[in-house]
């Protein structure tokens, strides 16, 4: 399995139009990458770059130690899935999985081992003398796969490849993928606009805005790290909650920051002295707001509407006009309505803090909760129990 | 009195109804004379009559046979069947280029084909008169099949050219991928699914070429070596006043029959193929 | 203040242990796209090469020959007159084919018959493919009824027309006659006036359909929703059409009407058989072929040849011209 080194690699389309921006990447051998963002990011162009699709028009590209930057796909010895499967509709999946093996001139015997072991692992067996057209969503996207996987590639590209399937399907797949990567310990490099894939499929997340690389790291670093705002709000869903504030007291173990409504907040941030008195934006992800009481909660706030998810329920909170609403997720079923008045508390050691540019401050401490992402934190009051606000 | 709208409903369906009628007969009327003048012959010829007074087969017996159209459908079909073949041949690769492959140049070569295809023919009448005297050509098929390839080279280019276009462009990566250089794409993962495609095109082609008047008028001066068009133009009588109408129009609807039937077996290919060159070019 | 997680590159390391000593030395290749773009210039050449063969070699010999005194029986023997076959004067007198008052006949021929039939065809092929785009029981048949016209060979359209308008025999007249609207037969073919007529109206029988054809299908990538929302509008039939169908179908039916212009100006085998080339109606390639091979003058015949070639070149990029005007006036406006 191969390495990837990417190096100031930049696409320009034209005199003005830069695509992808200077990125430098490294993926190991072996290693699930999962490059994420919003549509027009430029992902799709990155991913064919590695391919070698689309030209490179600047920077380098290094696969085990070898520049590639004018190397054909086959030559680079990638493996691509794409997002609709593009499979020769005139051949069986046989010739569809061994067309590629023909090309490069293998012998018939080896071209037969390889598509029958790729045909195993995907359960593909019995379909191997269909048309594509008689298979179904999910049994194309296996047969794209293991086109891939029988070429034995030292890469393997996938192109959002569970997009065009519904979703019960998009979590099977997904399961199969993941398991496929336990199995083949292959390195993969998968571009997806689903943050959901991102976090449970990667073993690092890319993640990409307007050509640019906003942040690299484990899906765990991301969702308690982020780098900025951007990705804070990117990872995670519902997005995370951003307040404006301003930094009252910076401090390399402590920062005060007071909130628009007058409250002031000790967090466990590394603020520099110079950005004191700085406008800056408190975040925290709608799990990990607590509430409690009217009586005690040190915040107050109304309630614009609430979602039943049946399992869970979302609050919308009004932030007196200081943009979106807030969501609060509460784990259980609750009886609250729109038009009440809540309190509520916000956990030093759930909030994130983001100077005026957008970066982050770097977090000391995170709490207990931040250990599971997705799962419930664990203290939430129901409403009738006093909340200890002290802060 | 205002309609109700079923009323209103009604009447549109009327119109609509009554203008598909004078259509089709507008259309159809002047085909079905020339059937009806075609059964007749002698006195009848002159009394318009509008329903089949009869039926002689005289004239179609004569339309075939020893100074009739039999022997240039013959000649139509070769002309034609070998300028498309050719012209098809030169033009898959062509297209295909021109249609996915991003190379400097090609926006000039397609403008080229388009003024190409608006060539005035007789603009290269007598360069071509030339040609065909220099390759001993003249008063044969070859003559024509050189010439033809004036204006069908052009039109299957374009066509195939649009046609192309519309193939998935992830196919063509999938087989990048795989490592097929442009001709293994053209050939292996393209041509099976282009079948329609070039039917169409050839088709359209194929009607062009069987309808060309004018070179087949200069360069073929042996009865033997006529072709269709210029075989009916050519129809005469015994004095110069006396048309055989009864002969002349069973010659043409002889010769009409093969090309309707054509169109109508594959008038959807045919009506997809003329509008796809115009409404995305 | 970002973090860095592995993800930047490391400014030395065992990873890059192979590249600091330069990569691996592979010869400099071309990319892929760059191979891709010879490839496809090997595959344009041989339709290029057969393209200038048959194209552009006869058109530049025409051109060439136009410069001469040639005769179709000998075109070896020639001398060249330089523009003598185009406009010469010599004893008083204007010759060449722009001196001859046939050839301007035949250019007022051609420019009539082509604004004539170019917008006949527009109309009656614009009402043709609204009636086509309606849901109607027998569909299938008219459209197959309109691909009649299309289908029938030039010259058969000319001989069935001929006889339709024979004066004595002809259904024209005849059914003229019993509804009243002549009193006698018209001579149609021999008759000046007429005879254009006549050409016009075979040729808009025979041209229709296409026309209908192209416009229909521009007519059926409009949104049927498009029109509803119009209609809770308040809008009636004619608005529908001409604030939503016609601006929509604009660019379709501007490219249907540059080929029809361009085929309407390079008539000839209809006026040859129906009308036989008679003074009222010949057209330009007419009179450039009937100098060339009936008189047998290679060389004033080619003069006609390039006239004519550059007429409609001329009205082709007039055409382009005022495209590409429209189109910068629209971005300039924007």
């Amino acid at each position: 399995m191969a390495q990837l080194t990417l190096d100031k690699l930049n696409k320009r389309y034209g005199e003005t139009a830069q695509v992808i921006k200077g990125i430098d990447l490294q993926v190991n051998s072996g290693e699930f990458v999962v490059i994420v963002g919003p549509s027009g990011c430029g992902k799709s162009t990155l991913l064919r770059m590695i391919a070698g699709l689309e030209d490179i028009s600047g920077g380098d590209m290094y696969i085990d130690g070898t520049r590639v930057n004018d190397d054909t796909p086959s030559e680079r010895g990638i493996g691509m899935v794409f997002q609709s499967y593009a499979l020769y509709p005139h051949m069986t999946v046989y010739e569809n999985m061994a067309f590629g093996l023909q090309l490069a001139k293998l012998p018939k015997a080896e071209i037969a081992r390889r598509v029958e072991e790729s045909a195993r692992i995907l359960q593909l067996e019995p379909l191997l003398q269909r048309r594509p057209k008689d298979l179904s969503g999910g049994q194309r996207q296996r047969v794209a796969i293991g086109r891939a996987i029988a070429r034995e590639p030292k890469l393997f590209l996938f192109d959002e490849p569970l997009s065009n399937l519904d979703a019960a399907l998009r979590v099977q797949m997904r399961m199969e993928i993941a398991a496929l990567h336990r199995r083949l310990k292959s390195t993969i490099i998968y571009v997806t606009h689903d943050q959901v894939e991102a976090m449970t499929l990667a073993q690092r997340i890319v993640v990409l805005n307007r050509g640019n690389v906003e942040q690299v790291g484990s899906p765990l670093e991301l969702y308690d790290h982020p780098a900025n705002e951007f990705v804070a709000q990117f990872i995670g869903s519902p997005k995370m909650n951003l307040m404006p504030g301003t930094l009252l007291r910076a401090g390399a173990e402590e920062s005060i920051v007071q909130l628009w409504s007058g409250k002031e907040l000790a967090i466990p941030v590394a603020t520099p002295a110079a950005d004191q008195g700085r406008p800056v934006k408190l975040g925290i992800r709608p799990e990990h707001i607590e509430w409690g009481e009217v009586a005690d909660a040190p915040n107050l706030a109304d309630v614009l509407f609430v979602e039943h998810m049946g399992n869970e329920t979302y609050h919308y909170l009004d932030n007196a006009g200081r943009g979106d609403p807030w969501v609060v997720r509460n784990p259980r079923r609750s009886t609250v309505t729109a038009g009440e008045t809540v309190g509520y508390r916000l956990p030093a050691e759930h909030c994130h803090l983001f100077a005026e540019t957008g970066e982050a401050y770097p977090r000391l401490r995170v709490g207990a909760s931040d250990a599971e992402p997705g799962q419930a934190a664990p203290i939430v009051f129901s409403e009738r129990v006093r909340a200890n606000a002290a802060h | 009195m205002k309609l109700t709208r079923k009323q209103r409903e009604a009447g549109a369906k009327f119109w609509i109804y009554f203008a598909a009628l004078v259509v089709t007969v507008i259309c159809v009327f002047p085909f079905y004379n020339a059937v009806l003048t075609s059964l007749r012959t002698g006195q009848e010829l002159f009394l318009p009559n509008y329903l089949p007074s009869g039926f002689h087969w005289e004239n179609y017996v004569n339309a075939l046979g020893e100074n009739g159209v039999g022997r240039s459908l013959l000649n139509s079909f070769l002309v034609a069947t070998v300028t498309v073949g050719i012209c098809l041949l030169v033009s898959i690769t062509a297209a295909f280029s021109l249609a996915r492959v991003r190379f400097r140049g090609r926006k000039y070569i397609l403008f080229t084909i388009l003024c190409v295809s608006m060539f005035p023919q007789v603009a290269v009448l007598s360069g071509m008169f030339e040609l065909v005297r220099f390759l001993g050509l003249y008063d044969s098929i070859g003559s024509l099949i050189l010439s033809y390839t004036t204006f069908s080279l052009p039109f299957t280019v374009w066509v195939l050219t649009t046609f192309m276009r519309s193939l998935p462009v992830e196919l063509e990566e999938a087989a990048i991928v795989d490592g097929a250089s442009l001709w293994v794409i053209i050939t292996r993962v393209f041509a099976p699914i282009m079948g329609p495609s070039l039917v169409t095109t050839g088709l359209l082609a194929f009607i062009g070429a069987w309808n060309e008047f004018m070179f087949a008028l200069t360069f073929i001066i042996s009865n033997d070596h006529r072709t269709v068009p210029v075989a009916i133009g050519m129809l005469q009588g015994a004095s110069q006043y006396e048309l055989p109408w009864g002969h002349i129009m069973a010659a043409s609807v002889v010769v009409t029959i093969p090309i309707i039937a054509l169109v109508l077996i594959f008038q959807k290919r045919i009506v997809s193929g003329l509008t796809a060159g115009a409404v995305k070019g | 203040m970002t973090h860095n997680s592995q993800g930047l590159l490391p400014a030395s390391g065992p990873a890059l242990a192979g590249t600091t000593a330069g990569p691996r030395a592979a010869p400099r290749k071309r990319s892929l796209q760059q191979r891709r773009a010879r490839a496809a210039w090997l595959l344009v050449a041989p339709a290029l090469l057969l393209l200038f063969a048959v194209a552009g070699w006869p058109l530049v010999r025409t051109l060439f020959y136009s410069f001469t005194d040639a005769a179709m029986d000998t075109p070896d023997e020639y001398n060249f007159v330089g523009l003598a076959n185009y406009l010469d004067f010599a004893n008083g007198e204007r010759f060449g084919v722009l001196a001859d008052p046939l050839w301007w006949q035949a250019v007022g021929n051609t420019l009539w018959f082509t604004a004539c039939s170019v917008s006949l065809e527009l109309v009656f092929g614009m009402l043709l493919a609204l009636l086509m785009n309606q849901k109607f029981r027998g569909q299938g048949l008219v459209r197959a009824a309109i691909l009649v016209p299309w289908a029938i060979p030039t010259i058969v359209t000319a001989k069935m027309w001929g006889w339709m308008f024979h004066d004595q025999y002809g259904v024209v007249n005849d059914l003229l006659t019993r509804a009243g609207l002549i009193d006698g037969a018209l001579a149609w073919i021999a008759e000046p006036t007429l005879s254009m007529w006549a050409v016009v109206i075979a040729d808009v029988w025979k041209t229709v359909p296409f026309m209908a054809l192209m416009l229909l299908a521009a007519l059926q990538m409009i949104p049927t929703d498009l029109y509803e929302a119009a209609r809770v509008d308040g809008a009636n039939a004619w608005q529908r059409f001409r604030r939503i169908t016609l601006p929509l179908i604009m660019p379709a039916m501007i490219v249907a009407l540059i080929f029809r212009v361009m085929d309407a100006l390079r008539v000839f085998d209809l006026i040859y058989v129906l009308t036989s080339n008679s003074e009222a109606t010949i057209s330009i390639s007419g009179y450039a072929r009937e100098r060339m091979v009936s008189f047998q003058e290679m060389g004033a015949g080619s003069a006609a040849s390039v006239l004519v070639f550059m007429m409609v070149a001329g009205i082709a990029a007039c055409f382009l011209w005022i495209n590409r005007f429209s189109h910068e006036g629209k971005e300039a406006r924007q």
